[in-house]
């Protein structure tokens, strides 16, 4: 199994997908990769030589931002907009949808798991 | 380059002349001002607005990380009391 960028280990599929593995590749950029080296995108990972693989980590290091780097980047960016308290930093903050996507139901993904509250809505007709 | 980029930010007309004018006079003075859809540009940085959110003014104090965003982002509309129910958020 061949290595690219630190710790990525694409197994036996082709080499457009296994590239996927990589956080910061997508099938855009893969493609684009295996292009400019002309090397065949349905060639299983496994089957590369080292040539090859140490030439697609060497663009990949050259061109993009992946793994650590651009995970730390993505963070810093967030952390920029919470420190300046814009209204997305402030969405950020409270844990709620960025992009003004609606709340009153759903929005679970950034809400997280439902909390029930004590005391709302029917409890408290119950003891009117 | 898309077409807003070829346009340039946007910022009132006159909220620019009045920081211009106080970067020439060198006086500070907090900027009151309607305008939330003007771009902070560069030249907005170390000054103090106060940006209306329908209702009042909020201070807004610009540091550099702040340029490109609307003056708006920075003054909130909204104020949330909590939900019913839960009695530690107060009224």
């Amino acid at each position: 199994m061949p290595r690219i960028v630190g710790v990525d280990i694409p197994n036996n599929k082709a080499i457009n997908i296994s590239l996927l593995y990589i956080h910061g590749i997508g099938p855009f950029i893969a493609k684009k990769i295996l292009k400019e080296l002309g090397i065949e995108s349905n060639v299983h990972a496994g089957k590369l030589t080292e040539d090859e693989v140490s030439k697609i980590a060497q663009i990949i290091d050259r061109d993009y931002l992946v793994e650590g780097q651009l995970r730390r980047q993505v963070s810093q960016n967030i952390a920029r907009l919470r420190d300046i308290g814009c209204y997305r930093g402030i969405r950020h903050r409270k844990g709620l949808p960025v992009r003004g996507q609606q709340t009153q139901c759903n929005a679970r993904t950034r809400k997280g798991k439902r909390k029930t509250v004590a005391g709302k809505k029917g409890v408290k007709e119950m003891r009117g | 380059m898309s077409r807003s980029l070829k346009k340039g930010p946007f910022v009132e007309d006159s909220l620019l002349q009045k920081v211009l004018k106080q970067r020439q006079t060198g006086v500070k003075d907090p900027i009151k001002t309607w305008s939330r859809r003007s771009t902070i540009v560069p030249e907005f940085v170390g000054y103090t607005f106060m940006v209306h959110n329908g209702k009042m003014f909020h201070k807004v104090f610009v540091s550099e990380e702040m340029v490109g965003h609307k003056l708006g982002e920075f003054s909130i509309t909204r104020t949330f009391r909590g939900h019913s129910g839960n009695k530690a958020a107060g009224a």
